[in-house]
Formats: structure tokens, sequence, C-alpha cells
């Protein structure tokens, strides 16, 4: 000590000024790093929503449409059969040929019809189908307008473009300018989107058919990931010796848990549809795949949940005469439970969200019935979000936004579900 | 709670063990065709499909996008309900192709030519337009190039277009275009790289196998980018780097026509009339394969085939040509028509 120490009070405000200072360091840090994922996420909504939001609209064009007995019925006898081999398409393009009558060369008119939908047409049968009075009267129609018309009235396509630069023609434009003057354009709820199967007319298309897919595959996959999963826990962490093997077996599970999803897809190929011949692209198939993948999650989330009843319980249970097999499903298995769902709740959203395993099993499909039952050929939300942002037409950009709210809008209700069930009936010690 | 859980164990489980009862019946027959094949005929198969299944009583076909190859491994990989019916091909069967199928008892194939596709090479529109030549693309894409004396081969030394040729802007050569596992890249690599590699004498005097290095390796220093199998990101990509270039399908080009323009290759431009009097030299011809044992078999195959081959759906003003397929000439047409019509088998001697 050379010099004379200065007061220990002095050390110690510099010290404690050097501490502070480095806690707001570390404080700005976190508060910065939460600011840049929240950025992420709020440019992710953001995108999301501008794109997708103008799906659930869609343009509809007003038409005087004439059903006349003539043309859709000739017999007259209101036949299911006929009805339905009538050509309705035929009957809208009547309706446009009234609406402008000036148009009369074979090119002119192959444009004009090309505004609206041609599953329009199908539309009108369906309609006509379902109430054969119809037959003979003349209607006043909102009928599906054709994509290229739904993306110019969203803006998607520029109007002051040079006609060589658009998919609209001038002559198309004039008429659509001509029927917005009276009011015969209006975007509509686009309640196709919510009930229709897929389609390649962007306008026709919907997510019905994914979502019964999905909805199936999850099925199955809780059938059978849930005991199994439960099941399984029970008898590693009640029953069975703590021993090698079964330390082999939590090794194990771990590691599964990890493994890529596509390795599932390529073992249910092998498995399920090459050994044991089920159908391709059933979500049966694909619930089995899934069952694969989430089942180490459940194990795990079902493990800890045993595990994390005090043991106090058991012995309580035990000490007044209570088999092992009581003590668990009466006393055990009840306070686990929340847990135990919660876990299996978040790995079923993790299998909602998984497309890359399906690839194999041939589930990347066009499919447009909607499935019947888990053996139908089906597709899966993430898949057919897949497959609409590889489509060519502009109005599926949009199409595949809006789908991917969707299955965020299902992720967000099957995790805020598992994180009520926790909030709820979560007890702790 | 405790018995809840309990039952709700065991109802759940009795519910799994009855799912597994129910697929062990899965093997029954299968009434919808099942398609496998390219992703570029993916979306004019599946056009026809829709409209198949609207307009009969069958049910719609599925189609999957497996890529040409992996359809014809499924095709090929026997009879039966759990096998395809129909593969897509963007081209045409291989021979060794064909034993495989007639290995595994798939002996009569039918093949249905269904029309063109044109591949571009295209930019933002915002930019000046690029006139090319098949030689000047494979001068700026290929690994190796012929030497300005023409007497062996460097390593591409061109940087921007205008080092290849003076009349070409000074832009840095920057090209998207499609992986490897991609028919639209081997179509690319066989009517560009390989026709513009030709027209240089160094490469006649190579053997075989360092000539196909020469012609068909793509540069791997930037100047090629492989942008993944997604056209549409491709074309988001160029609005978004106006002095790149990218190589996607006709049908792309057709509806982004207001973001992209296609080069002029050989002074032509990639317009749908151009493609199909073939004047247009980077186009290739789409296939469907059908397998005939599965004819009356699987209901619908010959309805389906039908649809497909009808003037409303093929013809010069079909739905197809709506989404960009560019149809046959007439005359051949007809001859596909009859072919199919008489299931004749396909026979690749010319």
């Amino acid at each position: 000590m050379s010099s004379r120490p200065r007061g220990v009070k002095e050390r110690v405000a510099e010290g404690i000024a050097r501490r502070y200072r480095r806690e707001r360091n570390f404080r700005l840090a976190g508060l910065g790093a939460v600011l840049v994922g929240m950025t992420f996420l709020g440019f992710f909504f953001y995108t999301l929503i501008g794109n997708g939001y103008t799906a659930f609209l869609q343009t509809h064009i007003r038409l005087d449409v004439e059903l006349s007995a003539d043309v859709i019925d000739p017999d007259g006898e209101r036949d299911v059969q006929a009805l339905g081999r009538a050509d309705y398409q035929g009957v809208i393009r009547n309706a446009l040929r009234a609406r402008f009558p000036d148009v009369t060369s074979r090119n002119d008119l192959r444009e004009l019809f090309a505004l609206v939908s041609p599953g329009a047409g199908f539309e009108l049968r369906s309609d006509v189908l379902s109430d054969p009075e119809l037959v003979g009267e003349a209607l006043s129609l909102w009928v599906v307008a054709d994509d290229d018309v739904d993306m110019l009235i969203k803006g998607h396509i520029d109007r002051a473009a040079d006609e060589s630069q658009r998919r609209i023609s001038d002559s198309q434009l004039g008429w659509i300018e001509q029927l917005e003057a009276d009011g015969s354009v209006s975007r509509r709820f686009n309640h196709r989107f919510f009930t229709s199967g897929d389609s390649r007319d962007p306008e026709m298309a919907g997510i019905w058919s994914a979502v019964v897919g999905s909805f199936f595959m999850l099925l199955v996959t809780l059938a059978l990931s849930f005991p199994i999963g439960v099941a399984t826990a029970i008898y590693l962490e009640e029953f069975a010796p703590k021993n090698r093997w079964t330390d082999l077996i939590e090794v194990n599970i771990n590691n599964l848990a990890a493994v890529p999803s596509i390795v599932f897809g390529l073992l249910g190929l092998a498995l399920f549809i090459n050994i044991f011949g089920l159908p391709r692209s059933a979500p049966v198939v694909g619930g089995l795949v899934l069952t694969l993948m989430t089942l180490p999650v459940v194990i795990i989330a079902a493990r800890a949940a045993l595990m994390s009843v005090p043991p106090s319980i058991r012995e309580a249970a035990l000490g007044v005469g209570a088999s092992k097999m009581q003590t668990i499903f009466h006393h055990v298995m009840p306070l686990a439970m929340p847990g135990m769902l919660t876990g299996t709740i978040i790995g079923m959203a993790r299998a909602l969200g998984e497309s890359a395993p399906l690839l194999m099993i041939g589930m990347v499909a066009f499919i447009v019935d909607v499935p019947e039952s888990p053996l139908d050929p089906a597709t899966a939300l993430p898949v057919q979000v897949y497959l609409w942002a590889d489509s060519p037409e502009r109005a599926f950009v949009e199409r595949t936004s809006a789908a991917i709210l969707v299955l965020l809008a299902f992720l967000l209700v099957m995790n805020a579900t598992a994180i009520l069930l926790r909030k709820r009936y979560e007890r702790r010690w | 709670m405790g018995r809840y859980s309990a039952s709700f164990v065991s109802c759940v489980s009795a519910f799994g063990a009855a799912f597994l009862v129910q697929t062990a019946h899965a093997q029954a027959a299968r009434d919808y065709i099942s398609i496998v094949g390219s992703s570029t005929v993916y979306p004019f198969s599946t056009v026809v499909a829709e409209r198949f299944g609207r307009t009969t009583d069958f049910s719609t076909p599925t189609i999957e996008s497996t890529g040409s190859g992996g359809g014809f491994k499924l095709f090929c990989s026997g009879v039966g309900v759990q096998y395809p019916d129909i593969t897509n091909s963007s081209r045409r069967v291989r021979q060794s192709e064909i034993d495989e199928c007639a290995d595994n008892g798939v002996r009569d194939i039918v093949e249905v030519k269904i029309g063109y596709d044109g591949i571009v090479l295209a930019n933002f529109n915002g930019a000046p337009m690029y006139r090319l030549t098949r030689e000047q693309i494979y001068l700026a894409l290929a690994k190796t190039v012929p030497d300005s004396a023409g007497s062996g081969l460097i390593p591409n030394p061109y940087v921007s277009w205008s080092d290849i040729d003076a009349g070409l802007p000074n832009v840095r050569i920057e090209v998207l275009g499609p992986p490897p596992t991609s028919g639209t890249r081997d179509a690319f690599v066989e009517l560009v790289m390989l026709a513009g590699c030709e027209a240089f004498p160094v490469i006649e005097t190579l053997a075989g196998d360092e000539r196909d290095a020469a012609c068909f390796t793509m540069r791997e220093d930037g100047a090629f980018i492989e942008a993944g199998e997604n056209d549409n990101l491709i074309v988001q990509k160029l609005e978004a780097n106006p002095t790149a270039l990218g190589i996607f399908g006709f049908s792309f080009l057709d509806q982004n026509q207001d973001k992209v323009q296609g080069s002029l290759i050989g002074g032509i431009s990639p317009e749908f009339d151009s493609i199909a009097d073939g004047s247009y030299p980077v186009s290739r011809p789409l296939y469907s394969y059908v397998k005939k044992l599965h004819v009356g078999e699987i209901p619908g195959i010959e309805e389906f085939l039908a649809e497909l081959t009808s003037e409303a759906a093929w013809g010069d003003f079909g739905y197809l040509s709506d989404r960009g397929l560019i149809p046959l000439p007439q005359a051949e047409r007809q001859a596909v028509l009859q072919a199919v019509q008489g299931l004749e088998n396909v026979s690749l001697s010319p």
C-alpha cells in the first residue's frame, strides 16, 4: 500500500454505480431482444394480414339470369337427372350477352364470357337442383367473377398499365367499368373460402377439404397417441424398475422427440403403405405418422406431470390401504391430468402444423372432394398453403396468406386451451 | 375427477382400437383415379381433373406433385389399387423406366402428349429487355467455357453481360434458376446449354463425358443461383432485384406480365404463338402416361382421357390454353387422339 487508501465509502459508492450500470445494460439488452422478436412477429402478421384479408371478400357481378324452361328443362318433367345435365354456364353466358348486346364477334364474346368464373354455372346448377321451382323464373343473381376481374377490382392489377402488361384486355376493362357504373360489381363475403374444397380456379378454391383432412388426421393422432403415451408414461414412471433397460428406453424416447419429422414420413411410407398396404393420401396414414411423431412429446410431458405429483399423495393413499393401481388411477392421475392434457394439446398443435412427413405418404395432392372418412384421400391445412403458394395464378397469393391466418387461428385456439387448462387445474405444491 | 379421467382414457383407447380395426379393411377397391408426376404438368392436369369431377358422376381424381422421375417410380411399382393409374411427365419416358415398369408387371403403357410448355428467361419489366442467343446464355452460365482462341476450356471469366458481347448491357450476370431436381432445369440445360455449347468447335473435339461436363455444368460462383422449385418466388425476387434474370415456365410469365418480361432468345420473344409454331427455341412437350391394365378396373379412366383429349380442354381455344399450356398442332392432336382411343402402347422407336 504505497498511497493512502481511499475511503471505503468512496470505493463502495463507485462499485454500486458500476453494478447498477451493469444491471441496467443487461435489462436493456433483454428488452432489446424482446423488441427485436416483437418486430419480426409484427412484420410477419402485418404482411400476412395485409396480403390475406382481401381473400375473405370476393368480387361478384350482378346479372339478370333467365332460367327459361326451354333451355334447362326441355321435357318439362323437372327430372333431377335432366336438370343436372343442362348447360348452366350457357345460361350465364346468355345473361352476359343480353347485358352487352353489341358484342358479337367470336373473340370478343370469349373475352366477355371470361369475366365470370367457370364455377358460376356449377353454383347455379346446385341452386336449381336444390330448388327446381326456380326453373322458368328470371333472377337477379350475384355471380362469382373470374379471378382476374377480382384482382383488378382489388387493385392487384393496374388499370393504367399498358394492355399487353395486364391479363385484362381494354375491352374487358370497358365492360367492367360499365358494370361498376351501374352498381353491378360488388365485393361480398367469400363463403366459398370456408365451405369448398381445393380448386384450380382461385375464386372457387376453399380450405374446407383441408380442414376436414386435418381434423381426421388429428382425431387418429389423438386417439392413438394419448392413451399409448399416457400408459407408457405411467408404466415407466410408476411401475418400471430403474435399470439399464429403462434408461435405454428413456434415452430413446428423448432422442425420438428431436428426430426431424420427414424421417417419420419415410417410416410411414415403408411401414403403413408398402407393408400394411394402407391407401396413399389417406388421413389415417397421416394420423399414424403424426402419432409416431407426437408420441415422444406426449410421453415426456405425461412423465413430467406424474413426477410433479408429490410422493406424500402416493404414501397417504398407500397408507390407508389403496392398492398401487388405485393409488395411481384415483389419486396420482387426476392430479397429473392437467399437465398431461397440456402436453398432448401442444403435441397436437405441432402435428397440425406439420407438412413434411405428409409429402412422403401422398397427402401433398390436389384433392377437390371433401373427405368423408379417414380413408378417403385428403390433404391438410399446411399442405394446402404449400400447394397454393406454388400456383401461378395471382389470386392464390392472397388465399395463401388467408389460409395461413386460418391455420394460425387454429393453433392459437389450441395453445390457448392448453394455457387455460394449466391455469385452471394446475396445483402447485 | 379420478373416475372421469380413467374412463376418458379407456374411452379414447377404445376409439383408437376401433380405428385400427377399421384400417385393417383398408385394402378395398378404389373409386377415384390416382395421378402422380411432374410439377410442371400439375397445374394443367388438376384443371382437367376438376372439370372431370364436376361434370361427371365420377369422383375427382387425386393428383400428387412428385416430379417426373418420382412419378415414374411410383407408377412403375406395380399393378393394383395401391399404385397410381396415371403419371405426368415433363419429358418423354425413358427406356429404363419402361423396362422397370415391365419388371413389375406394368407391361402396357399408353402415352398422351398433351401440349407444349415454354421455358422463359425473364427480368423485371422496368429494366431494359434482354436480347440473347443460346451461345451467349451458355457463355454466361456454364462453369467452364471455351477460351477466346478456341483452343481449350477455361473457368468462366465473364462477370457482366457486356463482357460476353459489347451489345449487351453492362450489368453483372445474375440468373435465378430451378435446382437440379426440377424438370424445368433438365429441359433448360438440354435446350439452351447443350444447344449453346455445341455451337463452339472446341466442344466437338472433346470426348463424350468431358463434353457433357462442359455443356451441362452450371457455374457455382454466384452468377447462377438455385432459387428453389417455387416459380412464384423467382418472380418476386426479380421484382426486388431489377438486374437479375430468372428461369421459369411460360405460365408464370403469362400470369405476371405486369411484373416481368421474357427475354428474346435467338431474336424470338416467348409468346403463345411463337411457342406454338415452334419458332421460340426453348419449349418442351408434356406427357401423361396411363396404365392400360387399370383401364376398366378403376372407374373413369377412359372418360378422363376423353376429357383430357377433348377440344374444349387441349384445343386451340381450350381451357388448358387459358392456363398457359401451348396446344399441339391440329394434325398432331388427331394422331394422339387416335392412339389414345385405341389405347396403343408407347413405343420409343422413332
